[in-house]
């Protein structure tokens, strides 16, 4: 499995990013800067991580989404490439447009750090074939602005073709259907709050993230 | 010296700015800038002459109390600083210690405390930016936040809007540069209606040989401004935060600087790339006091002059003036010196980072502090009476009055213990922080192993890519010093042996940030002489040692001082991430058990002052040898895996430690007085706050072992309970843990969203 991360100026997960997919794959991943036009050639799968690019100014993400390796992620997507984005990842995704929807602020107004249960609703992706259908899971959660908003038709479309594969059991943001993660319509792009990364073994947020990372290497050796 | 990048204002009011800020200043425009008649005389003295505005701006920050430590120095130096895993003790950016391994842990506490009660948000925010950059200017990556909080009453008609201020700031700027905050305190007492106290501690960890310091500048260097750009926020900050309180003083927020933790994330990342090249002589953040500290603490540990261009500082205003630039406390600015022909190397990691590094003026071997605006001089003063040879007082005070002891029948004993345990867990000062901890990035980074979460006693953070981790703590219990400063300083210190040794590290030393009030009344001051002669004593007899600080006098409002708050925080050692435990880890059938005797001491504890209502009495006492055994023998079977779980006993007692015991596990605990005589006073053993004591959970199989280990060390050590069921029983009393916990847990949310 061939990884890389992408690192904007203010992504503060790039590390734990890189831990997981090492730790996973057994391989480095390559780190990429922002400004970097390529991503390297025969890359699996790119990981856009947490963090705040450019500090959130004008709105998450929302810089970060017109930043010159975008089109190159583009790129990756339309070839069929894997992505994981997560948190401001998943708000940056949601930004270039790769997934549909945007991210609201918390309805708490708050930031909102914690153990969150998450509920695999879809365990037929490239994300999710490590865990059972209707498995619940425990993975951390760390935003201000997770609370996932899209028009209805979408959600309905999102529901009917089991484009959420996790959905939170106790919603902590006001996300609309609980939702905690989408993915595209090809499967192949996986935006969500939650970190997975940060959920690896050895540490506060447990091991249940590992299922993932281990779901993405199935998958690859499945297509390759 | 480089070309200027600055646009200049037109000639005419170039000159008008020149003879403002060459004006010849008197005793009363001294008096304006904080510094007293007798000070001026000294200054007149040192200068041969009279100032001008912006030296009168640069000797008052020098010389004011944040900046100079003016009235608590000669009583700092009584802290022992040194030990066997000291690398650098108290006078540079931050403390520094050996971790083993070539590796070192960097840290230091600091307060903002005035800055927060005027502009809670920005206040606390920059708090933590400023301390995070005393620890990564040494050359350490930062890897954990803590904060040290006091608020006022709850009932008082501020401390809800401070609250949420103050906690959203620290979050904002933590959780932004990606630095996890992984445990703090959070009380509240009515004497800090009219001035909280906010104190932040940063962690982080270098390589030994990668250590940089203010110090080994030599003459002919570039000085190079890196950061933001400097405007005209937070100016005479300094000596804003050295003056007291009065009503209305929320007037001088334009005082408070502004925080930018994305600016913050850059410079720390550029900063770490530069510093991985060879490029660095010497390095100093711009904190209080902005550009004039961090110049002047260069050139005074250097032992050489500085020369600085005014037109060469990156500005983000117009027309500013040589006084504004010097006094400006702008956030995220650095200021280094480089190495021979170095700066294009700085100036392109910068670049890459987009941020301002600029060439700005050069060292000296004048021993001058020299300034130019518009090419003319500004400033040209000696160094050494802005920082050695400043002003130093042996202030008068007085020795404080002992808090007589309420007597035992005096001490209501309640109808249920089991409801006053309720009640006493639903206190403001002992419910459940979570509406505060959940709002701080406490896993960023990958490394926290335990945090706030568990409700532990100090947090412990992995050092990254290794099997050792960190423990981390901060501890103060105000009461106890306001009732005996010097045994009261002496807990703080022990409370922190304690949390550390509970989770199994080895105490390394601590940083401490010294909250009282006005220096100058002789009670408050006899209160810090105490308090440090007392958390020295502590220090030398645990060989745990002071590696940095921070003092903040002049807390008080209209003449009245807070509670005096000598907040610790303790830095541990474990060399075996697996040879640790937590509060929250007992399992249902294990054997509570006591390290030390039945509770006796009710005086000043929080069941007298809280629920009784009556804050009076001394505090207990603490016996550092006992204290030292104790911690050395709970180590001692954490590192044998004898215990599933460890919690020292504080405010609030054995049974309120053992509810959080069993809440962290979400079992129940039934405690028996098997252990003791018949004639035991439930109520001291229950609530009483003896010092030097510990629970721990062990599992039945390893309870001989235990008890075997405490027979060869002598400790007294005893079963006093049993983790199961889903209840804490208290003699024949009992509350559920979901009615508990729901009582606990309430508090702070019902606080925070009610509207009276």
């Amino acid at each position: 499995m061939k990884s890389a991360v992408i690192v904007f100026p203010g992504s503060n997960c790039d590390r734990d990013a890189q831990m997981a997919l090492r730790k996973v794959s057994g391989q480095e991943p390559e780190m990429v800067w922002h400004k970097d036009a390529n991503i390297p050639n025969g890359t699996d799968i790119v990981m856009v991580p947490g963090g705040f690019s450019y500090g959130d100014h004008l709105r998450c993400g929302a810089m970060a989404g017109n930043s010159p390796i975008i089109d190159a992620l583009k790129a990756h997507a339309d070839r069929g490439g894997y992505i994981l984005g997560v948190c401001n990842g998943f708000q940056i995704l949601t930004e270039t447009g790769l997934l549909p929807g945007a991210l609201m602020r918390n309805a708490s107004l708050h930031f909102v750090c914690k153990q969150q249960t998450l509920r695999v609703e879809n365990a037929n992706t490239g994300f999710t074939s490590a865990y059972k259908s209707g498995q619940e899971i425990s993975i951390p959660v760390a935003h201000h602005d997770g609370n996932y908003f899209a028009d209805e038709k979408t959600l309905d479309t999102l529901e009917a073709d089991g484009r959420i594969p996790f959905k939170y059991v106790g919603n902590p943001n006001g996300s609309a259907k609980d939702i905690a993660g989408i993915t595209s319509a090809n499967g192949r792009v996986l935006g969500m709050m939650p970190h997975p990364e940060r959920a690896i073994g050895g540490h506060e947020g447990g091991s249940d993230g590992i299922g993932m990372f281990e779901s993405l290497l199935q998958a690859l050796t499945v297509n390759a | 010296m480089s070309t200027t990048k600055q646009k200049l204002p037109a000639r005419d009011l170039q000159l008008k700015i020149l003879e403002a800020m060459t004006a010849v200043q008197n005793e009363q425009d001294a008096a304006e800038r904080g510094v007293n008649a007798e000070e001026y005389k000294v200054m007149l003295d040192r200068l041969g002459r009279a100032p001008n505005r912006v030296e009168l701006g640069v000797i008052g920050e020098m010389w004011s109390e944040h900046c100079s430590y003016k009235s608590s120095r000669m009583h700092l130096a009584k802290f022992p600083t040194k030990g066997d895993r000291v690398i650098q003790g108290p006078g540079e950016n931050a403390g520094v210690v050996d971790i083993d391994d070539g590796q070192a842990c960097i840290f230091k506490m600091e307060s903002h405390n005035h800055p927060s009660f005027i502009e809670p948000y920005q206040g606390a925010a920059t708090g933590v930016g400023g301390i995070l950059r005393d620890v990564f200017t040494m050359g350490a990556r930062p890897v954990a936040l803590v904060n040290a909080l006091r608020f006022g009453e709850p009932s008082h008609q501020k401390t809800r809007s401070l609250v949420e201020g103050v906690v959203a700031g620290i979050g904002g700027y933590g959780n932004c540069v990606g630095v996890p905050t992984v445990a703090g305190e959070t009380q509240f007492h009515k004497g800090y209606n009219g001035n909280i106290l906010v104190n932040a501690m940063a962690v982080g960890l270098a390589d030994q040989d990668k250590i940089f310091y203010a110090k080994g500048a030599v003459p002919g260097r570039s000085v190079m401004y890196v950061g933001a750009k400097t405007g005209r926020d937070g100016i005479g900050g300094a000596s804003m935060s050295s003056a007291e309180f009065a009503e209305g003083d929320e007037e001088k927020r334009p005082t408070v600087q502004v925080g930018a933790p994305f600016t913050e994330k850059l410079l720390i990342e550029a900063c770490l790339e530069l510093m991985a090249t060879d490029a660095i002589e010497s390095i100093q953040d711009m904190g209080a006091a902005g550009l004039t500290s961090s110049a002047v603490e260069i050139a005074d540990k250097g032992g050489i002059g500085i020369e600085m261009d005014m037109d060469a500082v990156p500005q983000r205003e117009t027309n500013m003036t040589a006084f504004e630039i010097m006094l400006s406390e702008s956030q995220e600015r650095m200021l280094m010196i480089l190495k021979p022909g170095r700066e294009d190397v700085a100036k392109a990691i910068f670049k890459k980072w987009d941020l301002d590094a600029e060439v700005i003026g050069k060292t000296t071997d004048t021993g001058r502090f020299v300034l130019t605006q518009f090419g003319e001089t500004v400033c040209d003063i000696p160094v050494p009476p802005l920082a050695e040879d400043a002003p130093k007082y042996d202030l008068p005070w007085n020795e404080p009055t002992p808090a007589p002891a309420v007597a035992r029948e005096d001490i209501p004993t309640p109808a249920n213990y089991a409801e006053t345990l309720k009640t006493m867990l639903a206190l403001p000062n002992m419910a459940s922080k979570r509406w505060v901890w959940e709002q701080y990035d406490r896993h960023v980074m990958g490394d926290t192993v335990d945090s706030s979460e568990s409700g532990g006693n100090a947090a412990l953070v992995r050092v990254h890519g290794t099997d050792k981790a960190l423990a981390i703590c901060s501890d103060c219990n105000p009461q106890y010093v306001a009732a005996d400063p010097f045994e009261g300083g002496k807990q703080a210190v022990a409370e922190a042996y304690r949390n550390l040794s509970s989770v199994g590290a080895e105490p390394v030393s601590i940083t401490n940030n010294l909250n009282f009030g006005s220096p100058n009344q002789p009670d408050t001051m006899g209160y810090i002489v105490k308090a440090i002669e007392g958390m020295a004593q502590a220090c030398k007899e645990l060989d745990f040692p002071v590696v940095s600080g921070n003092v903040s006098l002049n807390n008080q409002t209209d003449g009245v001082p807070i509670p005096p708050t000598p907040v610790c925080g303790g830095i541990g050692l474990v060399k075996n991430i697996e040879e640790t435990t937590t509060s929250s880890k007992a399992r249902l059938g294990d054997v509570l058990m006591l390290v030390g005797d039945a509770g006796t001491h009710l005086n000043a504890s929080l069941y007298l002052r809280e629920v009784v209502g009556r804050e009076e009495g001394p505090p207990p006492s603490v016996d550092l040898a006992t204290e030292k055994r104790r911690g050395e023998f709970v180590r001692s079977l954490i590192k044998a895996r004898l215990v599933t779980a460890c919690h020292d006993v504080s405010d609030g007692g054995l049974a309120c430690a053992a509810a959080e015991m069993g809440l962290g596990a979400n079992v129940g605990v039934a405690i028996n007085n098997a252990a003791f005589a018949d004639d035991l006073d439930l109520l001291a053993h229950y609530f009483g706050e003896d010092q030097g004591r510990y629970l721990v959970a062990v599992s039945p199989g390893n309870v001989a072992d235990a008890m075997a280990k405490a027979g060869e060390a002598n400790i007294p050590f005893a079963p006093i309970g049993e983790f199961g069921g889903d209840s804490i029983q208290l003699a024949d009393q009992s509350i559920s843990i979901a009615e508990l916990r729901q009582a606990h847990e309430d508090w702070m949310p019902e606080y925070m969203t009610s509207l009276d």
